[in-house]
């Protein structure tokens, strides 16, 4: 049986993966898919955790972020293409309205 | 006691009068505000004489509780008005001289721009005075006491615009909330051992007590502090100095307020404790020394004085003195006795005064006078009669009085000593001597003055500059009839007034409030032994009345270049007593530049600027600096957020591992 360090580890690549896309693209659908990167190491790691003690709430609650994630992957892409509406444009420096 | 469903309504008109007055009577007629004004303070009067008519020495005082006030546990004090012997005296003394003065004020400040509002003011005043006499307990009489108070501060400071008005009506109030501080505290003394501020109650459990003769005790402290507060309304040493400049105010004002009432409520307050001085021989004392050092102290004052408004506030403050003086020895219906006689002698003084002042236009000073007996023949006629009263030539009023009061000050076997009597008659004279030099330089001689002058005084209040606007005056005037009812009143009332006294009867009167011991009756044996000496004190008093007189026609009639010798002859004394033996000036220095300066520099600078206003300024000036350094953090930079976001991560992982490991 692998051990569920093996796990938790390729969940954190595949976190941090996800986070240094977030921080480094600037295109927001990339940035997008780096989100979802970085939920599924979460889940990786959630689901590693209720296979080694036998509880099944750590499924769940891979189920309840993959219904969420995709909620948010519903409403995300349309906001993009509100944004790329007005902005005509995909790069996150240039959406900067809210800045002071 | 008899309840009296009526009682209430005696200081009540008043205020009426004056409500009425003070929101309508910009827009009414000066004749309706007349008429408001002296029909209910007419009204107060006639209430005054019908309660007195079923009034006698035999009879229970008459009480009512209108409300309750305020009710903490056993401590209860109601809005109640209680009226037995003593307030009788003072009610009608101050509905009766206070309904003349009203009269008087028609004439004398018709002209006035505030008529109305001067009106209303004294209403007040009626109002507030009436309450401090026929209060039930201590709180309702310091109602009174605050509000007569107020109503001063209005009146002296009248004609608002003269900054001179302004700052006299200032220094009464604070001079007077000294005073306030120390009845105050007596009453605080009260609640805690006595548990009631009512009077009957706290009588009742002061009687219980033994007498101080040893150390002092609470009844000493008590006493002390009420004399305190005494000290302030009637203007006694130290805290004397307001009378005199309240004299900013219109004449009917001094007249009323600082003559004969208001300032005789502390009189009437320390006679209303009795029963606790007599239980405080110490406080007795101190009363007693109080009232004779400020009686020779302000006589010698108003010796030099050239204002003859500031002559007879001098004049007052000394009276009151006398008063002090009686009620120290434990005469206290002697007191009230001069109380009443003042009130009427020298309400004429101030009345004839103002009718002087009236008639040459405004003019106070006595220097610019003289001669006016042949213009002003009745309000010369009245203020002779207040002169000889003042002086205590046999048998006008103060002549019963004062000689009651310097034979008891003498005789009294507990509290009595030839000083007070010595130091009195000392007094007498200087009294008799200041006042007819008041006579003299007012109304005989030639006059002295210009021929024109200003407007009567009450143009003052804008124009301060000689010959301004108001009417022409030709020259010397007698008053209208309006003014010159009131003072003929005065004047018969100052002549028979005394008469009262003749046998005792006055005392006899008000023994039921006085009965509890130290105006004991002399045994029939020494009253027989005493009368002798009475005599023979009685003719000392009037020869040095007539010394006086003497002294005065001299210096001031038949060789009036001797007095300004003898001015320059006692050279530093004299200007010492001219100036009032630089009093105001020794306060200024001790208290009131000190207190000045520390709020100044402490205060206002130190503390309200240096530190609560540097902390508002401060904390508003950080949260500026820090925000203006805060907001850089949001720039706009959506990959710049996220950073954040994962440091803060970053650092909390970090956090729990090093917590693991540890």
């Amino acid at each position: 049986m692998i051990p569920v360090s093996c796990y938790l580890v390729l969940s954190g690549i595949l976190f941090v993966c996800g986070l240094l896309g977030f921080l480094i693209k600037r295109n927001i659908i990339t940035i997008f898919m780096s989100i979802e990167l970085m939920l599924n190491g979460v889940n990786l790691s959630f689901v590693a955790f209720a296979a080694q003690w036998h509880a099944l709430s750590g499924q769940v609650f891979v189920f309840f972020v993959m219904v969420v994630a995709a909620a948010e992957a519903a409403v995300g892409l349309a906001i993009i293409i509100a944004v790329y509406r007005t902005r005509e444009t995909l790069n996150v420096d240039q959406v900067n309205l809210l800045k002071l | 006691m008899t309840p009296n469903p009526y009682l209430w309504l005696v200081p009540i008109l008043p205020l009426a009068g004056a409500t009425i007055n003070g929101f309508f009577g910009r827009r009414s007629s000066k004749t309706a505000v007349t008429a408001i004004a002296l029909i209910f303070c007419g009204a107060a009067f006639a209430m005054a004489l019908l309660l007195a008519a079923g009034f006698s020495s035999a009879s229970a005082p008459y009480y009512i509780d209108l409300a309750h006030w305020i009710r903490a546990g056993n401590f209860q004090v109601d809005f109640s008005f209680y009226l037995d012997q003593l307030s009788l005296v003072m009610l009608l003394v101050v509905t009766g001289v206070g309904f003349l003065i009203h009269i008087y004020s028609v004439g004398y400040m018709w002209d006035d721009d505030g008529y109305y509002r001067f009106m209303a003011y004294l209403n007040l005043f009626m109002f507030f005075m009436l309450t401090l006499v026929l209060a039930k307990n201590y709180l309702v009489m310091f109602i009174g006491w605050e509000g007569v108070g107020l109503a001063s501060y209005l009146l002296i400071g009248f004609w608002f615009t003269k900054d001179s008005a302004a700052a006299a009506g200032k220094k009464a109030f604070i001079v007077n909330r000294i005073g306030d501080f120390g009845f105050l505290i007596a009453l605080f003394l009260m609640i805690q051992h006595f548990g009631s501020l009512d009077f009957t109650h706290v009588f009742a459990a002061v009687r219980t007590l033994p007498t101080e003769n040893g150390p002092a005790g609470l009844l000493t402290a008590i006493g002390l502090l009420l004399m305190v507060g005494a000290a302030g309304k009637s203007a006694q040493i130290p805290l004397y100095v307001w009378l005199p400049d309240a004299m900013e105010g219109p004449t009917p004002v001094s007249a009323l307020i600082h003559a004969a009432t208001m300032v005789t409520a502390g009189v009437y307050m320390v006679s209303r404790s009795s029963a606790i001085f007599e239980r405080a021989p110490m406080a007795m004392m101190v009363v007693a020394i109080i009232g004779t050092l400020t009686a020779l102290f302000a006589a010698t004052i108003g010796i030099a004085q050239t204002d003859i408004k500031k002559v007879l506030a001098y004049s007052t403050v000394s009276q009151l003195g006398y008063m002090f003086m009686a009620c120290g020895v434990g005469a206290f219906s002697a007191g009230i006795f001069h109380l009443m006689t003042h009130a009427f002698f020298k309400g004429l003084l101030f009345l004839a005064a103002g009718s002087v002042i009236h008639g040459i236009g405004g003019e106070q000073d006595m220097r610019k006078m003289g001669g006016l007996r042949v213009y002003m023949p009745w309000t010369f006629l009245t203020m002779s009669i207040a002169t000889f009263t003042i002086s205590g030539f046999p048998p006008l009023a103060a002549f019963f009085s004062k000689d009651e009061i310097l034979w008891k000050a003498y005789s009294d076997p507990v509290h009595g000593s030839w000083v007070f009597w010595l130091i009195g008659v000392i007094t007498a004279f200087i009294t008799s001597f200041y006042m007819f030099r008041l006579w003299f330089l007012t109304f005989f001689g030639d006059y002295r003055g210009a021929v024109a002058h200003e407007g009567p005084d009450s143009s003052r209040a804008g124009a301060t500059a000689p010959h301004g606007h108001g009417h022409g005056h030709g020259g010397p005037h007698e008053s209208p009839w309006v003014m010159l009812g009131p003072l003929v009143i005065l004047a018969i009332l100052s002549i028979v007034g005394g008469w009262v006294g003749i046998g005792d009867r006055f005392e006899h009167f008000l023994a039921p409030v006085f009965q509890s011991g130290a105006v004991a009756e002399l045994a029939p044996a020494g009253e027989a032994a005493g009368r002798g000496t009475e005599i023979v004190l009685t003719l000392i008093s009037v020869s040095v009345a007539v010394l006086g007189l003497l002294l005065a026609w001299t210096l001031y009639l038949r060789r009036p270049q001797l007095s300004a010798r003898i001015a320059t002859a006692l050279g530093g004394l004299y200007q010492a007593v001219s100036h009032k033996y630089y009093i105001d000036e020794l306060y200024a220095v001790l208290f009131v530049k000190p207190l000045i300066d520390g709020s100044t520099t402490i205060l206002w600078h130190g503390v309200d600027q240096g530190v609560i206003d540097a902390a508002v300024n401060d904390s508003a000036d950080a949260a500026r600096y820090i925000s203006d350094h805060a907001r850089h953090m949001q720039s706009g930079n959506l990959r710049s957020y996220a950073g954040w976001v994962a440091a803060g991560g970053a650092v909390v992982i970090a956090y729990m591992v090093w917590m693991g490991v540890r």
